[in-house]
């Protein structure tokens, strides 16, 4: 079949760096939409100068993390202290549909790029500004980075081992949950536009978007005071339930046994040593008594395997279980590469190399990135001429005053 | 396709989800919700499986009482109906011609076998836009394998990067990976959404909770591709090859962030803060003349960081995590407080922001406050307004005066068990 883009003629002005932003606008592009990131020369978005480059060698155009969430778009740098590039970024605006952005709140309007001079551009336009805490309220001008997130949304404590300090998630975690309801955002104003004909204006709150994860959490301290306990890998309704160390240098599978039938099961798997028929672990209430003694058993009986040989037993028999995967292993997932989640693209400066796909797959319209990520300023003479119908003259009047530095 | 109005109140009011799933997929609708769409939760008789887990109100437990349930499924409708019955599925395709969405998380082919998949669903309603969430997607060699949350969290690689080196890996205490799968979802169901409305056509989505949860690795998978590195578990501290730099320090009732940074980012943030522990006694001539213009954080080495960071140890811990925060945001020095769930409901910012939104439940006399809109638009409200429903609340509605079923009809339904 041949591939329908389905967001084909949808128009991004992509002004957002970092993660959220860009990878909410990469979901529009996936799909057909026409997106033009705007940066500059002197300020670069943060992430391309954000390792992992390739082959460890630094450069603006070198980042993998930078080139994950900007597939497909095109570059366009301007320098906004000049008033001819902001004239280039409002008929930008004037040309598009979407203006995402996620600078500290007060910089839109200092160029007059704010939603109400927007409004005077393109009466419809939608506009989404996204931070970490949203566009008001006394704390709005913060800006910290992806691990200042999680923690200010509630993250900070969920990770821990219960004899030892927390020690916070991984990774910018929160900023991936603020990618869904940014991308989720702009396209239900998409679609409110398309059926009413009005545009409007999104604040969005990485923070807030965020605790709806913890919602659970939250109600659990309203009505009965309670905090999460560190518990680590346990789980209140499955024992054993953990990770555990298998054959090999930090090797490890996780095992999640719920009912007392997977308990049964389980039993036969590892060979019914002679412990599991010990009443102090026939019951799941018995087994969540005496958690500490049963890891340790699990665990004697899995060091002696690899991770993969566990899975692939324990799986056989019912039980949830999984390998503790790393890149490595993922890279090379028959899964992942069954649902084609990598896709190798040409980049310009630094050849082949791999990109990520979102995690739905669209039965008759497929999307996944269709372009590597563009060198900084690399389509400023396509986007001024064929989008924005400058002539060539006037770009080069243009390049020769900075505009584009 | 619906006509509408110009005029309506939400993204999505004039249209109807169908809500099938289990926890692994209450997320999705949830937000398809909060947009404005109506959802129907589609229970089996007795209730849903997630109204038995706890944590429940004042710790009783009972299926109208599980606030995990009422977290994930309010301002759902709910009917009962069993879908193994002919009856039942008879039903529930009636139902799915005047539906817009269909969100289901059985194991897959289960639908298919009871011929409710999504080519019987398509050929009912061919604008129909039905997802499905599983552990790994409808097809693959792991389409079978049976999961949970902690096997999701390993089979995406985020927990291989969370916890200490020498000691197991992490996941996050608060099961979280069927909530990625939902949003994805979510958003999934929301780009097929927009193809059906310009062209009529509706499809199928099909989501991978555990491929979901792998955005949260960050760059493990870039490190690997560009230069065959494997990012390990770093704990408290931030790491990109040789550079290594803790993130995470105590303080006096708490937590905080904190990240040293120079350069035209940091430079001014760092001298601020340097200045005012200088003031309290806790500096010296090393941390005094320190260059932050010149301080690049990538040259960061083991030498520095034992020089340095014993500073902001020695000093954090005599603050509290607010008066840390609040002078970062003045002096513009990267520290966040880790706040607790406590923390949250009780956060200034929050609550000038008019997040929290409070939900009755008068069958249970609580009064209950949840977290609020994800986002704000200046012309459409988030739709946050009723308590997650009783079993079966809308059974006379929905069967009664939508589906014209008499009274003495649904009795005999009920009386059978098919809803």
């Amino acid at each position: 079949m041949e591939r329908c883009l389905i967001f084909e003629g949808v128009k991004v002005a992509d002004f957002s760096t970092s993660v959220v932003g860009p990878a909410a606008a990469r979901v529009l592009a996936d799909y057909g939409a026409t997106v033009v990131k705007v940066e500059s020369q002197t300020h670069a978005d943060a992430l391309r100068v954000t390792a992992p480059y390739m082959g460890r060698k630094p450069g603006v155009n070198r980042s993998g993390f930078f080139n994950n969430y900007n597939a497909g778009k095109y570059s366009l740098s301007l320098n906004m202290r000049l008033p001819r590039a902001l004239e280039i970024a409002k008929r930008l605006v004037q040309w598009s549909d979407v203006v995402i952005e996620t600078f500290r709140p007060g910089v839109m309007k200092k160029w007059g790029l704010h939603y109400e001079e927007l409004l005077k551009i393109k009466p419809d336009i939608i506009m989404i500004s996204s931070t970490m805490l949203g566009q008001s309220g006394p704390y709005s001008v913060y800006k910290g980075f992806g691990q200042h997130g999680a923690a200010l949304a509630g993250w900070g404590t969920t990770l821990a081992y219960p004899d030892d300090d927390a020690v916070a998630p991984f990774s910018a975690y929160t900023d991936y949950i603020g990618t869904r309801y940014v991308a989720i955002a702009v396209v239900a104003a998409l679609e409110y536009r398309r059926r009413t004909g009005k545009g409007q204006y999104i604040d969005s709150s990485q923070v807030e978007s965020s605790i709806d994860f913890l919602a659970t959490a939250v109600l659990d301290y309203r009505a009965n005071k309670r905090l999460p306990q560190r518990q680590a890998n346990r789980d209140p309704y499955a024992a054993p339930h953990g990770a555990y160390r298998c054959r090999g240098e930090d090797r490890w599978c996780v095992i999640a046994v719920s009912t007392d039938e997977e308990w049964r099961k389980f039993c036969g798997v590892i060979g019914h040593p002679l412990w599991t028929s010990d009443p102090k672990f026939t019951t799941l209430s018995a087994r969540k008594k005496h958690e500490y003694e049963l890891d340790r058993l699990v665990e004697i009986w899995t060091v002696k395997h690899t991770p993969e040989e566990i899975v692939t037993v324990m799986q056989k028999a019912g039980i949830a279980a999984a390998v503790v995967a790393n890149a490595k292993e993922l890279a090379e997932d028959p899964q992942l590469l069954h649902r084609k989640h990598y896709e190798v693209l040409e980049h310009s400066e630094i050849g082949p190399h791999s990109y990520e796909n979102f995690a739905f797959r669209l039965s008759k319209t497929p999307g996944a990135p269709r372009k590597a990520a563009p060198c900084l300023g690399e389509h400023n003479a396509q986007v001024c001429t064929e989008i924005l119908g400058l002539s060539d003259e006037e770009f080069v009047q243009l390049l020769t005053e900075g505009v584009f530095e | 396709m619906n006509q509408l109005p110009t005029t309506d109140p939400s993204f999505l009011s004039p249209y109807r989800v169908l809500d099938l799933t289990d926890e692994q997929g209450y997320m999705c609708a949830k937000i398809l919700g909060g947009l404005g769409a109506e959802v129907i939760k589609i229970e089996p008789p007795g209730g849903d499986e997630g109204r038995r887990v706890g944590p429940f109100i004042d710790d009783q437990p009972d299926p109208n009482r599980s606030l995990f349930w009422m977290a994930l499924n309010v301002n759902k409708k709910s009917i009962t109906l069993d879908l193994k019955t002919d009856e039942g599925q008879k039903i529930f395709r009636r139902l799915v011609e005047s539906a817009d969405f269909v969100i289901e998380s059985f194991h897959p082919g289960d639908l298919d076998k009871l011929g409710l998949g999504y080519a019987d669903l398509g050929s009912i309603n061919p604008a129909i836009v039905m997802t499905s969430i599983t552990p790994y997607g409808q097809d693959g060699p792991y389409k079978d394998f049976h999961a949970s949350d902690i096997v999701c969290w390993a089979g995406s690689g985020y927990m291989w990067l969370c916890g200490i080196m020498g000691r197991a890996p992490l996941r996050i205490s608060i099961p979280q990976a069927y909530l990625h799968g939902g949003a994805e979802a979510a958003l999934g169901s929301m780009v097929a959404f927009w193809h059906r409305q310009k062209t009529g056509e509706g499809q199928h989505v099909d989501v991978s909770i555990t491929e979901s949860a792998m955005w949260s690795c960050l760059t493990a998978h870039a490190a690997w591709d560009m230069n065959r590195e494997i990012l390990q578990r770093q704990g408290v501290f931030r790491a990109y090859g040789a550079y290594k730099i803790r993130f995470m320090y105590p303080c006096k009732d708490g937590y905080v962030i904190f990240l040293l940074l120079g350069g035209h980012i940091g430079a001014r943030g760092q001298k601020a803060l340097a200045q005012w522990m200088d003031r309290e006694g806790m500096s010296d001539e090393f941390l005094r003349n320190f260059e932050w213009d010149s301080f690049d954080a990538s040259t960061y080495n083991d030498e520095m960081a034992r020089k340095l960071e014993p500073f902001f140890e020695r000093f954090f811990v005599t603050k509290k995590k607010d008066e840390l925060f609040k002078a970062a945001l003045k002096m513009q020095f990267l520290l966040a407080p880790v706040n607790t769930i406590q923390d949250l409901c009780e956060d200034a910012h929050l609550a000038a922001r008019d997040f929290w939104v409070d939900i009755d439940h008068p069958e249970i006399n609580a009064r209950l406050t949840y977290p609020g809109a994800p986002f704000k638009s200046n012309r459409v409200s988030w739709s946050l307004d009723r308590r997650a429903p009783l079993v079966g609340e809308h059974n006379l509605t929905i069967y009664g005066s939508e589906l014209g079923f008499s009274e003495s009809e649904i009795r005999t339904l009920l009386r059978k068990r098919v809803i």
